[in-house]
């Protein structure tokens, strides 16, 4: 079947297909109250931090910008909800270090209607001053990579965009925020793609929608402005769609080349919650202040999708949505590309799309697993979407032989999907083996 | 809300895959096989299941034990040595020479390297070749099938004191009015007698009292629902039948009369066995897709020219040894290509959309005249 639908053209090779789980797909998008305290990092984004402008007793408004954009490769940050900055200082991020802040206390009894930002008529607008407006949005890669949006939707010199594509793929596990934005805001995220399409000069938009989301596919296509040359496709369901490589894969059957971007091919993927989100924000002239989060898990009370002010801590995420006692592990992100916290106190930002919590016993399938050398049963070879040898390549990191995995083994085209390490029989971490293979690799060109 | 959080790597989530799992399902896909082999050749084979697998286990367990492997008992690895030692091991061989074979197969194919995945050898194939080289005579004497009272009776040889030589054979078969030729397996009668069996009656092994292990259908039906349910790679299979009929028709279609038809090659001796369940041992075999063609390969055209070329009548051990020693060769020159690095950046035919040629960039696209219309998009920095 697999070797039927990749000559079909219909998908990219090899992949996984681990259990969907989306559990909360059926559920309405819910608003998530303010949290008595936001923490806004200056740094929610691929680049240089953001600088604040704002000074510590100063009252904010909502949507009111705090920090603006520090060089092109930057966004600025909006605060979320009407209060005062109560300090700016180093708190704790998801990824371990400590980052600068800007803590907002909230006013409990202000209005918290959006009164900043102006209308604006972005037809009128030549290209390059729709990629300023979408600077001006803070806008990141809403899927998780949180690169700025409006770097991703520059053209370079030289470089010529044939389609937008659009990725509704939401291949992780568990997650489902995209889906319900595809369903419920249809019609922003035709906006969102209109204007992404002036701003890159795009003559088509391909939206990909993984086959598992009827809904959402129906939904889009009842959303299209008639006459455009926006097209929703329906992909099979399978792991790591979502990746832009794999997706454009599935779309045009072919390969972006290694260590290129898909714009080599004439491509610019976006995604389905960062368009809607664009096509939301922009004519209104508004700033990213809130972002819908899938919270869910075995044995969450409440699990759903929540819209979620930028800068709310985990911990009132998950009092609010009703996780267990006994939770043993929280996750930002799917369950196979996700990050899983130290400390609950760390805010929600741009590229958190999900917080997952599994209790003891959900781990129970990982924990209790003997782990064995590796019998070279190819299964991580057969699951490898980049067509590596992660066999192989997991031999040379237990031997400490970085160089040969970096220059022999293309160790530096695996961008951690999980994928070996899931199917792994032996239980080999073989994705944490790269990481610090990679980052070994790293401080040693630096050095 | 407070609660004590662990910080794990990701993947959070785990296939339903274990070493266990894919272990105990080729116990349990050779379990039919070794029920055949009992019922051709009754008690003597069913004993000497038992005690080579016994042997097997104890020589695992106790080197686990003295922490000179990894591995447990438990992974059924070294169940599946034993079974398969035990199938490729003649019926009446003396079963202290069995024990002999067990234990050597754990230790110099198995522990000698590390244990269970670090062997570059077929654990099961090492002890067979041990006691080949120790044991010569007793090693090439078969027994017909189906004998009659072979569920009452031991073959006289499965019985030999230890160190002591074995009863004749061709006595006690001499009393069941049986002569010596029956006891030849069909790949020594054409090599030394120059008769051919059909390969209908090696297909099944079913008929009269030929010496011939289980039924090559039979093991093929096994193997492949271990190919289907993935715990088997059907190329190695798929490449050494392929190979080894190619080679041996070529062979045929060249050489004429003096050399049997690819069938009968394909369905005597060990073939079917070997392709099945020992060239496709996991830790011997190359993990990368186009490896595993070549040594599956590779292993089918030594198997046909040992056979024919060298003084051994069976030469599929051998084979599948040298394409073991050969595998770390084959896997380093046949590294998949990985995504992006391929030669084709063309697309398929089929795909859903097609991308117009004079958007892609001209590096891509082998250095074609840029057209003039770019900068429209540049925003001001």
């Amino acid at each position: 079947m697999k070797l039927l639908s990749y000559f079909r053209g219909e998908a990219f090779q090899r992949g996984v297909h681990p259990p969907g789980c989306k559990h909360t797909a059926d559920t309405p998008i819910r608003r998530l109250p303010f949290a008595p305290r936001l923490v806004v990092p200056l740094s929610q984004h691929i680049g240089k931090p953001s600088r604040p402008i704002v000074r510590v007793g100063e009252e904010v408004l909502r949507g009111q910008p705090i920090a603006e954009a520090d060089g092109w490769l930057s966004v600025p940050q909006h605060a979320p909800a009407t209060g005062v900055v109560e300090a700016i200082e180093l708190r704790p991020s998801a990824r371990g270090p400590w980052t600068e802040c800007i803590v907002i206390r909230v006013y409990e009894a202000s209005t918290q209607e959006v009164l900043w930002g102006t209308p604006q008529d972005l037809d009128a607008f030549p290209p390059q001053d729709i990629v300023l407006a979408v600077q001006r949005t803070g806008m990141v890669g809403l899927g998780g990579a949180a690169f700025p949006s409006h770097a991703k939707l520059t053209v370079p010199e030289g470089a010529r965009v044939e389609t937008l594509v659009v990725n509704g793929c939401e291949c992780e596990p568990y997650l489902t925020c995209d889906h319900r934005l595809m369903v419920e805001h249809a019609n922003d995220l035709m906006t969102g793609i209109r204007h992404a399409m002036r701003a890159t000069g795009a003559r088509r938009a391909i939206i990909g929608v993984e086959d598992n989301k009827p809904a959402a596919a129906e939904a889009m296509r009842r959303a299209l402005p008639p006459g455009s040359e926006i097209f929703v496709e329906e992909v099979p369901t399978k792991y790591p769609q979502g990746s832009e490589k794999m997706l454009i894969t599935a779309l045009f059957g072919v390969e972006v080349p290694s260590g290129k971007l898909p714009l080599s091919l004439g491509m610019v993927v976006n995604n389905v919650g960062t368009l809607a989100a664009l096509g939301r924000l922009l004519p209104a002239g508004q700033g990213l202040i809130e972002r819908v989060v899938t919270v869910t898990g075995p044995g969450v009370a409440r699990p759903g999708d929540y819209r979620v002010p930028l800068g709310t801590p985990i911990s009132f995420v998950l009092d609010y949505a009703g996780a267990p006692a006994q939770a043993r592990q929280v996750i930002l992100g799917g369950p196979m590309m996700g990050q899983s916290v130290a400390s609950l106190d760390v805010p929600v930002t741009k590229g958190v799309s999900g917080v997952l919590v599994f209790r003891g016993e959900d781990m129970a399938g990982r924990e209790g697993r003997r782990s064995y050398p590796c019998i070279k049963c190819g299964e991580c070879v057969e699951s490898c979407p980049m067509g590596l040898n992660p066999s192989m390549l997991g031999m040379l990191a237990a031997r400490r032989e970085y160089d040969a995995m970096g220059e022999q083994y293309h160790l530096g085209d695996c961008f951690e999907c999980g994928c070996c390490t899931y199917t792994c029989p032996s239980n080999i971490p073989l994705v944490q083996q790269f990481r610090v293979a990679k980052q070994i690799l790293r401080e040693k060109a630096a050095a | 809300m407070t609660v004590q959080t662990e910080i794990r790597s990701a993947p959070h989530i785990k296939g339903p895959r274990s070493v266990e799992q894919i272990m105990a399902n080729v116990v349990y896909s050779l379990l039919p096989v070794c029920a055949f082999f009992v019922y051709q050749y009754g008690i003597s084979a069913a004993a000497s299941i038992l005690v080579v697998t016994a042997s097997c286990l104890l020589a695992e367990r106790a080197f686990v034990r003295t922490g000179t492997q990894a591995g447990s008992l438990s992974d059924f690895s070294a169940t599946i040595t034993g079974l398969l030692l035990a199938l490729t091991l003649p019926p009446g061989f003396p079963l202290w020479m069995g024990v002999v074979a067990g234990f050597s197969a754990i230790a110099l194919g198995k522990a000698l390297f590390g244990g269970i995945g670090f062997n570059v050898f077929n654990p099961a194939l090492v002890g067979r070749a041990f006691v080949q080289a120790a044991f010569p005579a007793a090693i090439a004497t078969y027994t017909p099938s189906f004998l009659p009272g072979r569920f009452t009776q031991f073959i006289p040889s499965s019985l030999a004191w230890p160190l002591m030589a074995p009863a004749d054979t061709a006595a006690w078969l001499k009393a069941m009015h049986f002569d010596a030729l029956a006891s030849a397996t069909p790949l020594a009668k054409w090599k030394f007698e120059g008769t051919l069996t059909a390969a209908g009656d090696l297909l099944t092994s079913l008929a009269g009292h030929m010496a011939v292990g289980p039924s090559p259908v039979l093991i093929l039906v096994c193997g492949a629902y271990l190919a289907l349910r993935r715990f088997m790679d059907w190329r190695i299979p798929a490449a050494v039948l392929g190979s080894a009929g190619l080679t041996a028709w070529l062979i045929f279609a060249v050489g004429g009369t003096k050399y049997p038809d690819p069938f009968f090659m394909l369905f005597s001796g060990g073939l079917i066995l070997g392709a099945v369940y020992m060239a496709t041992d996991m830790a011997t075999s190359p993990v990368t897709p186009r490896g595993m063609w070549v040594y599956g390969g590779l292993i089918g055209v030594l198997t046909v020219v040992i056979r024919y070329y060298s003084g051994l009548p069976e030469g599929v051990m051998y084979a599948i040894l040298i394409g073991n020693a050969a595998t770390p060769l084959i896997e380093r020159i046949t590294q998949p290509t990985p995504f992006g690095k391929g030669a084709s950046i063309r697309a398929r035919k089929s795909a859903s959309y097609t991308l117009h040629p004079d958007y892609i960039s001209r590096e891509e696209a082998g250095a074609k005249t840029p057209k003039k219309r770019f900068f429209k998009n540049k925003p001001k920095q």
